[in-house]
């Protein structure tokens, strides 16, 4: 699995998209923390972006990078090596060079800025890791949906669908519920729906982090109450994870039966 | 050696292998004949493991193929579309299949056989798709296995890197491997299959040498012999 991911990683990480999208992260890291001058604004617009867009990229990198590769998939396959280790291998390879222009992208900018010091470090901790997580997710659901999808477009298209179900439509559904049920007591119902969507998961982590669920009203107490203690902490990453590793096992099932 | 019984394949409604017996014979080359979306390559992945049979069995040294991975060791592949991961060197394919079969291959030899000295730094975007296919052929052969296995071998090739393949297989064969090569190059059947199977809707419809089959058609070339075949298939169908 190693020797794959070792390729698959040196391969990615010097193609034109991933220096493209590490620019991306770094300049407007630096215009933000620049230009406003203000640690914590810039983080929540960062994230803004960062909970936009790195779904996006892991969606779009998944599915082109298996569609890409299906003929170097077929050499490896014919290869003395177990199918398991070749698609942990890929997704690995994908996740983790996605995950390395977005770490650096995003870090550098704050180095460069000297903040190690200050009570904005955890924000930003917080707000790599589930960038990470988010690229892992993503990156994983898009290959899953293009190993099981032989046609191209069709594959595509459902990745996106996925992406921008989660990024915008899920969000409109949760305010729609609870515009609808404000007369009943939601709170749970209201934390039980976002560890269902990683993106607002990830989003009331760095919220909760920069103190600003105050603007949230009574949700945002309940949220602040639920996600701030350790054991709710502890919920969302374990959230986190199963996200990742659920479609990780349908992928690892899937690629055992598949023909290529 | 591999030894097929009764292999089934459908895809969806399509049915691709139909109940297929097949046994590979050691140290010859044999030729795969059919036309297009005969089963050629289907039967070539399940030998690999590439296809999951739906019914059947194939086992390699007596051994079932089935779950297991081991036995590829013993198998060269070269696959009918050379595409590679595109930001990679041509030396760093090299090196990544050598780390996958571990040890090192006898890679310098083929690259100097086929003139690729110039392009090991090359990133693999980079090349033609006849210098691709040299790869690809590099790739198949740098490991000694007793079995290779070539799926149109000779796609996108110049005269001389056609000539220095044919070389090499015969080559190979003096050293008593065992060849299966599935072309649509009757020249290249004629010139050194031993013997050929001919695959016509998932079975097979004829196995012999090519002159057996030129004379059970009263033909004077394979490409004839080949093309009666299904005109009266065509004749019968209709």
């Amino acid at each position: 699995m190693l020797k794959i991911l070792k390729y698959s990683f040196f391969d990615l990480i010097r193609s034109r998209w991933s220096i493209i999208y590490f620019l991306f992260y770094f300049i407007t890291g630096m215009v933000l923390l620049y230009l406003s001058n203000d640690v914590s604004k810039a983080i929540v617009s960062l994230m803004n972006i960062t909970f936009i867009l790195t779904p996006l990229i892991g969606t779009i990198f998944g599915v082109m990078n298996f569609y890409n590769s299906r003929e170097f998939i077929e050499l490896l396959l014919a290869q003395p090596m177990p199918r398991r280790r070749i698609f942990l291998g890929m997704f690995l390879g994908i996740s983790l060079s996605l995950s390395l222009s977005l770490l650096l992208g995003m870090g550098l900018p704050f180095v460069l800025y000297r903040i190690f010091i200050s009570s904005h470090v955890m924000s930003l901790l917080i707000l790599l890791l589930s960038g990470v997580f988010l690229t892992f997710i993503f990156t994983a659901i898009s290959f899953y949906i293009a190993l099981v999808n032989e046609n191209r477009l069709k594959g595509f298209g459902m990745a996106i669908l996925v992406w921008l179900f989660m990024a915008f439509i899920y969000d409109g559904i949760f305010l729609l519920s609870l515009f609808l049920l404000q007369e009943y007591p939601i709170e749970k119902f209201a934390i039980a729906m976002s560890l269902f969507n990683p993106i607002d998961l990830s989003r009331i982590l760095i919220m909760l982090q920069l103190d600003i669920s105050a603007l949230m009203g009574y949700t945002g107490a309940v949220f602040h109450k639920f996600f701030s203690n350790h054991s709710g902490m502890l919920i969302s990453i374990s959230a986190l994870t199963a996200w990742t590793l659920i479609p990780l096992f349908f992928i690892l099932r899937k690629s055992s039966k598949k023909d290529f | 050696m591999i030894e097929i019984k009764g292999i089934k394949k459908s895809f969806g409604k399509l049915e691709v292998l139909k109940g297929f017996d097949f046994s590979l014979s050691k140290g010859k080359i044999t030729a795969v004949l059919g036309p297009n979306g005969s089963g050629k390559t289907t039967l070539i992945k399940s030998i690999l493991g590439l296809v999951i049979p739906s019914g059947g069995e194939i086992s390699f040294n007596g051994k079932s193929i089935f779950k297991d991975w081991e036995y590829r060791r013993e198998i060269g592949y070269l696959p009918q579309i050379a595409r590679f991961p595109e930001n990679l060197k041509v030396k760093e394919l090299f090196k990544l299949i050598e780390d996958i079969r571990g040890g090192k291959g006898n890679s310098e030899e083929l690259i100097s056989m086929f003139d690729l000295d110039t392009f090991l730094n090359k990133k693999l975007r980079q090349l033609s798709g006849g210098t691709r296919q040299k790869v690809n052929i590099v790739l198949t052969f740098m490991f000694d296995s007793p079995v290779y296995i070539l799926d149109e071998p000779t796609t996108g090739l110049d005269p001389i890197a056609l000539i220095r393949l044919k070389d090499l297989i015969l080559e190979k064969k003096k050293q008593g491997k065992t060849f299966l090569v599935t072309t649509h190059i009757m020249s290249l059947v004629e010139e050194l299959g031993d013997e050929l199977i001919f695959i016509l809707e998932g079975q097979i419809y004829f196995r012999g040498t090519h002159r057996e089959m030129m004379e059970a058609q009263k033909e004077e070339n394979l490409e004839r012999a080949i093309a009666k075949i299904l005109e009266k298939k065509n004749a019968k169908d209709s």
